[in-house]
Formats: C-alpha cells, sequence, structure tokens
C-alpha cells in the first residue's frame, strides 16, 4: 500500500474515535448532568475541528512540499460532514424530538440556528461531489469553484458556535483564529500568484486524482 | 395566598445519602420547630466551629410550604452541572474549581434604607429562623430545570430584621468578590462583582428564601455556599450565590445580566414561556431528573413563573411582562 493509503487507514478509526467516546460514554451514563447537551457540543466541536483539518491540509502540503497529503483531503472532509450529520441530527431528534413546526420556526427566528443551518446545507454538495467519478464529471476547475463553499461553512460554523454562547465566546474566537490563519494563507497564496513572484501553483485536483 | 399541600416524604428521607445514619440520629435529638437553633447548638458540641457547618454538614429542617412531587435532581447532577461564572464558565468546572472556596468565617451586611443596617455573621444568619426544606423547581434561561430540595428560610425574615424604611423599594445583592479563590473573576466575562436585584415586595414573597443548604447539608461551594437566595419564578441567574451584601435602595438595582445583554436578560427575568430569549425558544424546557438518556429526550412545556403563578403571578397584575420582561 501507498503512504497515503496505510496514513488513511490510521487516521480512519481516529476520525471515529470522538464517536465511540460519545457512545461509550452514553451506555455508561456518563455524560453528565444533561447528556443531550453534551452530544450535542461534542458532534459540533468535532464538525468544526475536522472542518479546520480539512482547509489546513492545502497550506501544509504546500508548506512543506508534502504533495502526498493531499489524498487525506477528501476522508477527513467526509468525516467532517459525518460528524456535521450527527450534529444535526442530535438538534432535530434529540433536542427537538423531530418537532417539524417548532425547527422551522428555530431556523426562521434564530440567527444562530440560521447559520448552523447555513453551514451544515452548503457541506451537502461537496459531500455528494467528492467522489472521483464526480470530479471528472464536473472537471476540475468547476469542482475547485465549488468547493470553495468549504470557506463559507467553515465561516457560519464560527459564527454560529459564536452566537450560541451566552457570554463567553474565547472558544469560538480561538478557532476563529485558526480559520483567519488558514484562510489568510490562500489570500496571500493567491495575492502572490496574481503578481506573477510565486511558483506555479499545485494542480488541486491531480493529487486527488492520485490517491 | 394559596399554601400547597407539601410533598409526603421529605426529599432527604427517600434520597441516599452517606452519613445518613448520624444525620438520623441528629434528627432525633432536635424537634421539629426551633430546630435549627438546637442544630446549631448541637453542631458546635460537635467539631470545631470552623468546620462544623461548611459545605456538606448537615442541616437540621422542618418541612416548608409550597412543595412538588415531581421527581427530584439527583444531588450528584444539583452538585456537577453549575452555572457559576465565578469559578468557571463550564458547566462542570464550579465543582472542581469551588473545592476549595473559604465559606468560614463568613459576614453578610445589610444595609442602606434600613433603620437598623446590621453586618451578619453566617452562624447567626443559620439560626435567625427555623431551616425549612423548600422543593422548588428550577428553571435556568438556558432551557433546562431541577427539581431541588433547598434548605432555608424566606428571605422576609432576614429583611425584618433590619427595618426597611418606607423609602426602600428594591433590593440589591451582591456576591462576594474575590479573585484570588474565583478564577472566573480573573477574566472579564461579567463586570464583576455580580448584583442582582429584587422589588422590595418580591423579595418579602413567602415563595422568596434565603438558602444555605440543600438535600439536608450546607450549602456545596458550586450552588452557591455559604448563603444565597432563591427566587423559584425567576430565572436561575436570578438566584445570586456566595452573598456578601443585601442592600436596600430606592432606584431599580442593574443587575449584571441585564448589563451585559439588555435585550437579553431583563430585571425581571420571570419565567415566562411566551417570552423568547432572542436567540432560543422559552416554550420547553429540558427537566434534569436522573430519568436516564431516552427519558431526556422528551422535553416539558415550561409554565409561566415556573409554575407559582397562583403565588405569585398578582405581584404584576397589570404589567406588560413582555416589556418587563
Amino acid at each position: 500500500m501507498t503512504r497515503v493509503g496505510w496514513l488513511k487507514l490510521a487516521i480512519f478509526p481516529l476520525c471515529l474515535a470522538p464517536l465511540g467516546l460519545l457512545v461509550w460514554k452514553a451506555a455508561n451514563a456518563n455524560l453528565g448532568a444533561n447528556p443531550i447537551e453534551a452530544i450535542t457540543h461534542s458532534t459540533g466541536d468535532w464538525t468544526l475541528r475536522l472542518l479546520l483539518v480539512t482547509l489546513a491540509i492545502t497550506p501544509l502540503r504546500k508548506l512543506t512540499g508534502q504533495l502526498w497529503l493531499i489524498g487525506l483531503r477528501r476522508m477527513i472532509g467526509l468525516f467532517a460532514f459525518f460528524y456535521g450529520c450527527l450534529h444535526f441530527l442530535t438538534y432535530i431528534w434529540l433536542d427537538q424530538g423531530f418537532d417539524v413546526h417548532s425547527m422551522a420556526k428555530d431556523v426562521y427566528k434564530r440567527p444562530f440556528i440560521t447559520m448552523g443551518f447555513t453551514a451544515f446545507v452548503l457541506l451537502i454538495p461537496l459531500a455528494v461531489t467528492s467522489t472521483r467519478k464526480m470530479i471528472q464529471r464536473l472537471g476540475g476547475r468547476r469542482w475547485q469553484w465549488l468547493h470553495r463553499l468549504i470557506y463559507v461553512t467553515a465561516t457560519a460554523a464560527i459564527v454560529h458556535f459564536t452566537w450560541a454562547m451566552k457570554k463567553d465566546i474565547h472558544r469560538p474566537i480561538e478557532y476563529g483564529i485558526v480559520l483567519a490563519m488558514l484562510l489568510g494563507y490562500r489570500v496571500v497564496a493567491w495575492a502572490r500568484a496574481s503578481t506573477g513572484n510565486q511558483p506555479k501553483r499545485v494542480p488541486e485536483v491531480t493529487g486527488i486524482a492520485a490517491d | 395566598m394559596l399554601i400547597k399541600k407539601p410533598a409526603d416524604v421529605a426529599s432527604s428521607e427517600i434520597t441516599p445519602k452517606r452519613a445518613y445514619l448520624s444525620r438520623r440520629t441528629f434528627m432525633a435529638g432536635a424537634a421539629a420547630a426551633g430546630a435549627s437553633l438546637l442544630a446549631g447548638r448541637k453542631l458546635l458540641e460537635m467539631g470545631s466551629p470552623a468546620q462544623v457547618v461548611e459545605a456538606g454538614a448537615k442541616l437540621s429542617t422542618v418541612k416548608g410550604p409550597f412543595g412538588t412531587d415531581e421527581k427530584l435532581t439527583p444531588y450528584k447532577d444539583v452538585t456537577t452541572y453549575n452555572n457559576f461564572y465565578e469559578f468557571s464558565t463550564d458547566k462542570d468546572g464550579p465543582a472542581a474549581l469551588a473545592k476549595d472556596f473559604r465559606t468560614r468565617p463568613w459576614q453578610v451586611k445589610v444595609e442602606g434604607l434600613v433603620q437598623k443596617p446590621r453586618t451578619f455573621d453566617i452562624d447567626d444568619i443559620l439560626k435567625l429562623a427555623p431551616l425549612e426544606e423548600r422543593v422548588y423547581r428550577h428553571r435556568c434561561v438556558e432551557g433546562w430545570s431541577m427539581v431541588i430540595p433547598w434548605v432555608g428560610y424566606p428571605l422576609s425574615s432576614l429583611l425584618k430584621q433590619v427595618d426597611p424604611l418606607g423609602k426602600a423599594k428594591y433590593v440589591e445583592f451582591t456576591t462576594i468578590l474575590d479573585p484570588k479563590q474565583m478564577p472566573g473573576q480573573r477574566a472579564r466575562i461579567l463586570d464583576w462583582p455580580y448584583i442582582e436585584g429584587l422589588r422590595l415586595d418580591e423579595a418579602m414573597h413567602p415563595l422568596a428564601i434565603l438558602c444555605v443548604g440543600l438535600y439536608g447539608e450546607a450549602l456545596p461551594n458550586q450552588d452557591g455556599a455559604p448563603v444565597r437566595i432563591v427566587v423559584p419564578w425567576k430565572y436561575g441567574f436570578k438566584s445570586a450565590k456566595s452573598l456578601v451584601k443585601i442592600r436596600l435602595v430606592e432606584q431599580q438595582p442593574i443587575n449584571t445580566w441585564n448589563q451585559a445583554a439588555p435585550s437579553e436578560y431583563g430585571f425581571y427575568s420571570n419565567v415566562n414561556p411566551q417570552v423568547d430569549h432572542p436567540r432560543w425558544s422559552q416554550k420547553m424546557e429540558r427537566r434534569i431528573d436522573g430519568s436516564g438518556f431516552f427519558a431526556s429526550i422528551k422535553k416539558i412545556p415550561t409554565r409561566p413563573f415556573n409554575g407559582y403563578g397562583d403565588q405569585v403571578a398578582q405581584l404584576y397584575a397589570g404589567m406588560d411582562l413582555r416589556k418587563y420582561f
């Protein structure tokens, strides 16, 4: 197996570990006084963390020259979507008990829910078009443009997190700083490329096709 | 005034607690009425005064009015799921960070527009009136609720001691400011010290209590030791903890949460399912009562004044509760 293959084999269970921990704690009635809140927070945290890891791969591979790292991006991105689904499901099932009326009102009336919902919905087309076939069908350039939606999702997720806080927003700010750095890197790289003092960009898609 | 039938069984009796037997023996020695006096003395005999009534010490109580037969929130949840920003903004933070919080010596100044201002020692407060067990619903503004067997007596018993003047219209409560002991106060998350306020008639209402314990023992530090108020028809943050000052004033106090976010937290903050928090609904609540994971999925409807409307609604007759939220 390739280097990426082995690494993926190791990272896959690692990405499942937070879910495993939740299930184990739930089975042992060890989620604290408010288990549903604990599940909501944990799945939300991991969605955001994995989104940031996904966004870190491009800067990392360019800064280190380890171009093969791109082979990890899809899997981690899909895990971010997976935790996003769990977070969303926790809200509609455990928190709202499938009360469609109350949820519709929530999405309409409450900006932090609207923001979270937006972040989640925008991840769906990315997950759907994550297969190699879809990349080919869309063509690399268009695919790449579509997948820039992750910038919007990650930003919306930070805003969602901030607005969900009662007062103490130091954690959303910490995540926000990381996101700002990751997006800032792209802005700088783009500015340099367009002024021409950057070596030719590594095409994004070749890495994926190679995994 | 309507006095509801108290719960048949005192929660302390149905709750398995450590050192249960010693409490039984203890209670046997104390007559039901005026028990607190006896209890105080007996406790003093039992050990050094510096320790006896600190967190966890047994308190002898009589059954108070306004009981409920709803399932009690387990002791463990009441003492590990706390909003006490002076220690931490994490719910499980205060339990650990308040462990060494010193509640002796402790004094509470009662001052302002009163005939007889006075500084009460905590041990005097414990003996001021018979300690009652008051089983109250506790509704947090965040949308969860508990049922807690508090120990205390009407706040009015304390206020009567100082003879409020006719000019006094409000009561302002101040929590201790001690960043050395309270790590949360080292960050300006809120404008410390924590201030809360009640209208004088609210403070004098028999439901409002000065609270010194829960589950038959002295208040655990993370629940606002050594003395707090409990105002069960209002959102939990109105029930200020670890009090060092009570002032009677003419103007409506600016309570800390109102100052922090005026559009979200009003002065009154009566539990009201009709008035949503701008960022979340207040129609339903999640009851924390140890019934297990699946039972907790189902939320229960929030009641106006947290179900104490029969007792307190007349305090707000003619007021627009959307405006005075």
